[in-house]
């Protein structure tokens, strides 16, 4: 927001608000230094954005992104490791099968926690 | 008649807030956000077109590029300004229901020490022809027992809360000054045992300060508020021994040995103002440069209007020009990164600037809650030992739950009706609970008899706040935290 100037702490705030609001979903590596503005991870799942999960026809090949992607892009992409097997300390052999997640994903071990 | 209901077209118009001035800037302090923005070019003349008039945002959009703006700019300047809820459309946005406080945490008890005075100041509002309280068969004097009963209800209702405070309070707080010593050494200990940090003041007439007291007040770092009216003449015309004698000459030298000696936490000087007590300038100067105190604060005597000493609408005005030339005076030591001591700007600076919203007028009931010498736990210290606003026993059950949230829900901005055309509720909220019992005989009533000048008071210090804000913003970090 730049057409008004917000002086007091409680003006900040608002102006937060509604750049947080107006902002693009922007990929978590190109943070820029706005201020406000709330950074999803690209293409995450916790996005729930339409025609991410499936395309408009119910199906999954018009997805711009592969479905697949999510499997380990969390954390090598986006540094969001929660949903993953641990990479470097527990499971560190889990992908060593798939050198491409969009070909190989049948590949991927299965770790139990 | 058609099945389909007809959309109406949406049209805009300036939302509730207050347009003031400051330093050649114009600002918009924003009603009920408490928002202040500062306007230039587009953003202020679309905010005062549509003031005068409601419009599409076609035809602002048309009317504006017949003054040579762009249509983005228009177009993005009317988000702007719609979303910071400068603007408000007839297009209504459904409201969210207002939950009610649960377990608000409790902040700071009042403790009364003592029933008892040993001057007997005209206009006090604890024994004054005003007065609510009803003493008779009270205890004078709290007890420790009663004291250390208040402090773990205090620990126990601060819930998760960090930091807790305790003021001591009276009748004439140092007549009581052996339980008030235990009391922090107590809270002290206490407060340590569950890591809570823990914070002391006194409100005092400064008649029994001694240097045992002095010494006791430095070393616990006990914030003092003394209660002194200005020089000798003006000092004695209400705040007299019960003999009648006046008491400046008595606090005088005290109040100076005080000021010298007590150094770890702020003393502040706390004048009321009467009918015969008013001259803000004069005082000031006196407590400040003669007595030596750095912070100066005025409040007119809650009284009913037949009271001799009651300030009546002509004289509020003339009290108002004379905080204006004091608060200005504020203004350009501010803006030379200056310190002044008129605390009732400093005051509410603080507030504009953190943008408050208030739900209440004050903590009372909500963050504050007061004791009385029995024990009894009231909605602040002017209602103790009142049958008004009690709130249970600090020893037989605690704070009653039920009766502070049926006040909370009554005592809510959203059910004082008279405020919600007002301009200053962010700030004001319908102003003090027991100068309205004593006006209306209602602690819900709006304080009507001040509006104009709580307006007039809160546009003065807008106009300052704005141009602090232009000429030496810096300043303003200091009511930052």
């Amino acid at each position: 927001m730049s057409r008004l100037n917000a002086v007091n702490k409680k003006a900040r705030k608002v102006e937060q608000i509604i750049d947080a609001a107006n902002g693009d979903i922007e990929a978590l590596q190109s943070k820029t230094t706005h201020q406000g503005r709330i950074y999803y991870p690209m293409g995450c799942t916790l996005n729930f954005t339409p025609g991410w999960e499936v395309d408009n026809s119910g199906g999954t090949a018009g997805l711009c992104q592969p479905v697949e992607r999510d499997l380990f892009d969390c954390y090598l992409g986006c540094g969001w490791p929660a949903q993953v097997p641990d990479h470097l300390n527990n499971a560190p052999e889990w992908t060593d099968k798939c050198s491409s997640a969009a070909n190989d994903w049948r590949k991927v071990d299965v770790v139990f926690p | 008649m058609s099945a389909v209901a007809e959309v109406t077209p949406q049209t805009y118009r300036s939302a509730e807030a207050h347009a003031f001035q400051a330093a050649g800037a114009d600002f918009l302090y924003l009603v009920p956000s408490g928002a202040i923005f500062r306007m230039e070019g587009l953003s202020k003349e679309i905010v005062d077109l549509l003031r005068a008039t409601e419009l599409s945002r076609d035809e602002i959009i048309d009317c504006f590029k017949g003054r040579g703006y762009l249509p983005g700019d228009i177009e993005g300047t009317l988000d702007d300004l719609e979303q910071a809820e400068a603007l408000a459309s007839n297009h209504v946005k459904p409201v969210k229901p207002a939950l009610p406080i649960q377990n608000f945490p409790l902040q700071r008890v009042v403790l009364n020490v003592t029933n008892q005075c040993n001057l007997a100041c005209t206009y006090c509002y604890e024994y004054s022809d005003d007065k609510i309280t009803k003493p008779d068969g009270k205890p004078k004097y709290m007890t420790r027992d009663v004291a250390e009963a208040a402090i773990e209800m205090l620990i126990l209702e601060s819930s998760s809360r960090k930091g807790i405070h305790v003021t001591f309070f009276g009748g004439e707080t140092l007549l009581n000054f052996p339980v008030m010593r235990s009391t922090v050494e107590f809270a002290i200990s206490k407060a340590a045992e569950v890591g809570k940090e823990i914070e002391f003041s006194l409100t005092t007439n400064a008649t029994l300060l001694n240097d045992e007291i002095v010494g006791f007040l430095s070393e616990k770092r006990i914030g003092v508020t003394v209660s002194i009216d200005g020089d000798r003449e003006l000092n004695d015309k209400m705040r007299v021994f019960h003999d009648g004698r006046g008491s400046y000459e008595v606090i005088a030298p005290k109040i100076k040995k005080l000021l010298k000696t007590h150094r770890s936490n702020s003393i502040g000087a706390r004048v009321t103002l009467t009918s015969q007590v008013s001259d803000v300038r004069r005082i000031y100067q006196h407590l400040t440069t003669e007595l030596g105190f750095d912070s100066v604060g005025f409040s007119p005597a809650t009284a009913s209007p037949d009271r001799l000493y009651h300030i009546g609408t002509q004289k509020m005005d003339n009290i108002l020009d004379s905080f204006a030339a004091l608060a200005w005076e504020y203004r350009d030591h501010a803006v030379e990164g200056r310190q002044h001591g008129f605390t009732n700007v400093s005051d509410t600076l603080k507030e504009l600037h953190s943008g408050v919203s208030k739900a209440y007028p004050c903590g009372a009931g909500l963050g504050l809650l007061g004791v009385s010498t029995a024990g009894d736990i009231s909605l602040c210290h002017r209602f103790v030992d009142s049958p008004v606003g009690k709130m249970g026993h600090v020893k037989d059950g605690g704070v009653n739950h039920d009766a502070r949230r049926e006040f909370l829900s009554t005592h809510h901005i959203g059910a004082r009706y008279d405020c919600h055309t007002c301009w200053a509720r962010p700030v004001c909220s319908g102003g003090c609970y027991h100068e309205a019992f004593i006006h209306y005989g209602d602690t819900a009533a709006a304080n009507l008899h001040y509006c104009d000048w709580i307006r007039g008071w809160n546009d003065l210090c807008l106009q300052i706040y704005g141009e602090i804000s232009v000429r030496n913003p810096s300043f303003l970090d200091r009511f930052s935290d």
